[in-house]
């Protein structure tokens, strides 16, 4: 994908956006403009001031909730939380800079998020195949309707808007605003989206509390390498899980190929990601997140790689997860209702849990 | 992929496209128009077909499709005595795809006829070739185009909760979206009917003809000519009775004539004369063990009133697929008749395109995207090309009597039909 390499040979592109001033409520209209210097691949924000408060007010509102939040949670289940008393948010606001300068480019389909746009020929089959084993009769047309889906780190609806037309109930989250408002956009055009996607400001950890146990699936993808602090993120997405709810997570491993292919190749030589997009320290290899994810009470289901073909813009799955790579796992079933557990069992045909085979009937329906 | 390079080029550029066509006005007040997801231009054939391949979709079951149709609704109450002199070669691959939303059930309990051979031959020489299916099977089969758009039109009445039909209505303007995604302006192309009423659409299907308004109104470059040449239709009566099943065909060199088999009982045939239209793909071969040779049945008289003339010429468009946009039957390729391709053809695009669609549906895509549209095109291209180009080429060389073309079509001819394998290879391509 050369979207980024072809703006450069065509030579300096100036590109001034007037934000939506009618759709928000705050009295400022941020005006942002952005230049491309041909031999840089560096985007220059200028934002007006009162923007940036705004900025700052909702990072120190995240802070506040984030450190309440940890404290009321559950400590029988979730031991580590005490640990993070820190209450640190999982929001990176370097992060939030970068993404905040291409909020705008998001539905450009051969723009530079075009590899994203690609990427969903993979995850969406990904996402809903495992999801439909769980539903016994689904719809045509609308295979996923009834679920109720969370899309952390949803940027501009990319891939919430294709679970949204497969006829789930999605929410997406965002810590930019920028996004959020594209996203907001793009989707108000679309009447059936409309109704079925809700998109919120705000982090993962703000939502724990009032949505706790509410999501059949939560995805979060390409998400985990751009948070600060990965456990505290994982437990959040674990708790906002309905029991054998699932997770979806795709992200970059940790790997040497990684750095010279994913930061050398992608950013610095090719253009295929803006540059400064991703930090090598903050991949995650599939061990890493299988130990935190078990440890958090979910159990992995799949770990399986992706490949890019930047001359075809396509992507492929591979045995190999040394760059790209998805996973998918299940929350524990486990409850204090018998009767829900067995429910809960019916729907993780592979999964062996050695604490929940207590009652022979169970062991019926998993031998099947 | 060179395709869809060079669209990422031109998105890039400042120019989207070379389309002097292009506007990116903002639409006012356009939010309540409804949105549908696909809109089909052109009821005819190709487009009724089309309309119902997605009506009947498992994967369309949420979606909405328009079809506009610019005449009157044709409605057959029961079959005329007199049969009609427009009909179509439909091949066994056509069937297959009208069968599977079940228009094929329809036209069996109309009429048809199924030939199984078929015989063509040189006017200035004695070379010939004759195909024959081995099994039972038929190679194809002649219907009226009126028994068929009866069968699409009772198809698209039992899925009218997901398709909606307006007749009489003729899109008079398109305005398509801003290549570049812009934060205030609908995404979606917009239609304005005659009557003034206004509609949004994700994919906007152009199955209007050869003149098609879809076309012109994206600004794709068609490339076409005019053969000196019409088409001849009518309806002939037979002397004799015969088992009235094998298609004749033989190049004059002021034109192609075919024989094709209409009905035993009152052995009415279609014969197309000076330059007309064939029915039958010199495609659809193949191989025999035995070369008999047949006679054609003599002709007693002609059906008064039956005959009928059209202009023909060979038309293809560079592009079948822009964003939101994607070309079907006519409007993408015109071709002369003498193969008896043009339906087919269409239908040929129907499945593929509703392939794809359908795909993309199942993924949660949005429906006017180029990802898949540029799959769809690349897929009928290649066989649309190959086929158009043979099809011209056998035009061509079959006008003339000058004497080193007669004798070289006559050995290719020959060698054709004695080379098994090739008349296989022919006749499964034309019968997609």
């Amino acid at each position: 994908m050369w979207g980024g390499g072809k703006l450069g040979s065509s030579g300096g592109w100036f590109l001034r956006v007037l934000g939506p001033g009618g759709r928000n409520t705050k009295a400022v209209s941020p005006l942002i403009s952005s230049v491309y210097v041909k031999n840089q691949l560096s985007w220059i924000l200028q934002i007006k001031p009162g923007v940036f408060n705004e900025y700052r007010t909702m990072w120190f509102k995240s802070y506040r909730t984030t450190f309440s939040c940890l404290n009321r949670i559950k400590s029988f289940r979730y031991r580590w939380a005490r640990l993070y008393s820190t209450s640190q948010t999982t929001v990176d606001s370097g992060e939030v800079k970068t993404f905040l300068a291409l909020a705008h480019k998001w539905w450009d389909e051969q723009g530079i998020y075009a590899p994203l746009h690609s990427m969903n020929d993979l995850r969406v089959p990904f996402i809903r195949d495992n999801l439909l084993k769980t539903i016994p009769n689904h719809q045509p047309g609308k295979p996923l309707f009834g679920m109720k889906i969370l899309d952390v780190g949803c940027g501009g609806g990319l891939l919430t808007e294709p679970l949204g037309r497969l006829g789930a109930s999605v929410i997406g989250i965002d810590p930019v605003d920028e996004n959020i408002k594209t996203a907001q956009c793009h989707k108000s055009f679309d009447p059936v989206l409309d109704k079925r996607i809700e998109y919120r400001v705000c982090s993962l950890e703000e939502i724990v509390e009032e949505t706790a146990e509410t999501f059949d699936a939560v995805v979060a993808s390409e998400v985990v390498e751009h948070v600060i602090d990965l456990e505290t993120f994982l437990q959040c997405c674990c708790q906002v899980l309905k029991p054998s709810g699932s997770l979806f997570i795709t992200t970059i491993n940790k790997t040497q190929l990684s750095y010279a292919l994913g930061i050398v190749f992608s950013e610095q030589i090719a253009a295929i990601v803006p540059k400064g997009t991703h930090t090598w320290e903050k991949f995650v290899s599939p061990e890493t997140l299988e130990s935190i994810l078990e440890s958090n009470g979910l159990s992995v289901q799949t770990v399986v790689g992706m490949l890019y073909n930047p001359f075809s813009g396509y992507w492929h799955w591979s045995e190999n997860t040394s760059l790209n790579y998805a996973a998918h796992a299940v929350k524990s079933g486990v409850q204090e209702h018998p009767m829900s557990a067995e429910f809960a069992f019916k729907g993780e045909a592979e999964e062996l849990q050695a604490n929940a085979c207590t009652n022979p009937a169970v062991h019926e329906e998993l031998k099947k | 992929m060179a395709a869809r390079l060079v669209s990422r080029c031109g998105a890039v550029g400042a120019a989207a496209y070379s389309s002097p066509l292009v506007s990116c006005r903002r639409w006012s007040g356009a939010s309540t128009d409804t949105v549908y997801d696909v809109v089909v231009s052109g009821g005819g054939l190709v487009g009724a077909a089309m309309a119902c391949a997605l009506g009947y979709d498992i994967h369309f079951h949420d979606k909405k499709i328009l079809l506009l149709e610019a005449g009157p609704k044709k409605v057959l109450e029961k079959l005329s005595e007199t049969y009609s002199n427009r009909v179509s070669s439909i091949s066994p691959g056509s069937a297959t795809l009208l069968s599977s939303f079940g228009a094929w059930d329809h036209i069996c309990n109309m009429r048809y006829r199924a030939f199984r051979r078929m015989q063509v031959w040189d006017a200035c020489s004695e070379a010939l070739i004759m195909f024959d299916k081995d099994n039972l099977d038929d190679m194809g089969y002649i219907v009226e185009n009126d028994v068929i758009m009866h069968a699409l039109t009772k198809q698209l009445e039992a899925v009218s909760d997901r398709v909606t039909v307006l007749y009489r209505s003729k899109a008079i303007r398109y305005t398509w979206p801003c290549p570049f995604p812009m934060a205030d302006s609908s995404p979606w192309v917009h239609i304005t009917l005659g009557d003034g009423s206004t509609f949004q659409t994700k994919l906007l299907i152009g199955a209007d003809g050869h003149n098609s308004g879809v076309r012109q109104a994206a600004g794709i470059q068609n490339v076409s000519w005019n053969y000196d040449q019409s088409a001849v239709v009518a309806t002939l009566h037979l002397s004799e009775a015969t088992e009235n099943n094998v298609a004749w065909q033989r190049f004059l060199p002021s034109g192609p004539i075919a024989l094709l088999p209409w009905s035993d009982a009152d052995h009415t045939d279609f014969i197309d004369t000076a330059g007309a239209m064939l029915q039958y793909a010199v495609g659809l071969l193949k191989p025999t063990k035995v070369s008999a040779r047949q006679l054609p049945p003599s002709v007693a008289r002609v059906d008064a009133k039956s005959r009928v003339l059209f202009p023909l010429g060979l038309g293809h468009a560079a592009e079948y697929v822009r964003p939101r946009v994607a070309l079907i039957g006519d409007a993408a390729h015109r071709v002369h008749p003498l193969a008896g391709q043009g339906v087919n053809m269409g239908f040929g695009d129907i499945s593929s395109l509703a392939h794809h669609l359908s795909t993309a549906a199942f993924n949660g895509k949005d429906l006017g995207s180029m990802s898949h549209l540029t799959g769809y095109e690349t897929e009928r291209q290649r066989h649309n090309t190959a086929l158009l180009a043979a099809t011209d080429l056998l035009k061509r060389l079959y006008s003339t009597s000058a004497a080193p073309l007669v004798l070289l079509r006559t050995w290719g001819l020959q060698a054709t039909n004695a080379v098994s394998p090739l008349k296989e290879q022919i006749m499964a391509f034309a019968s997609k």
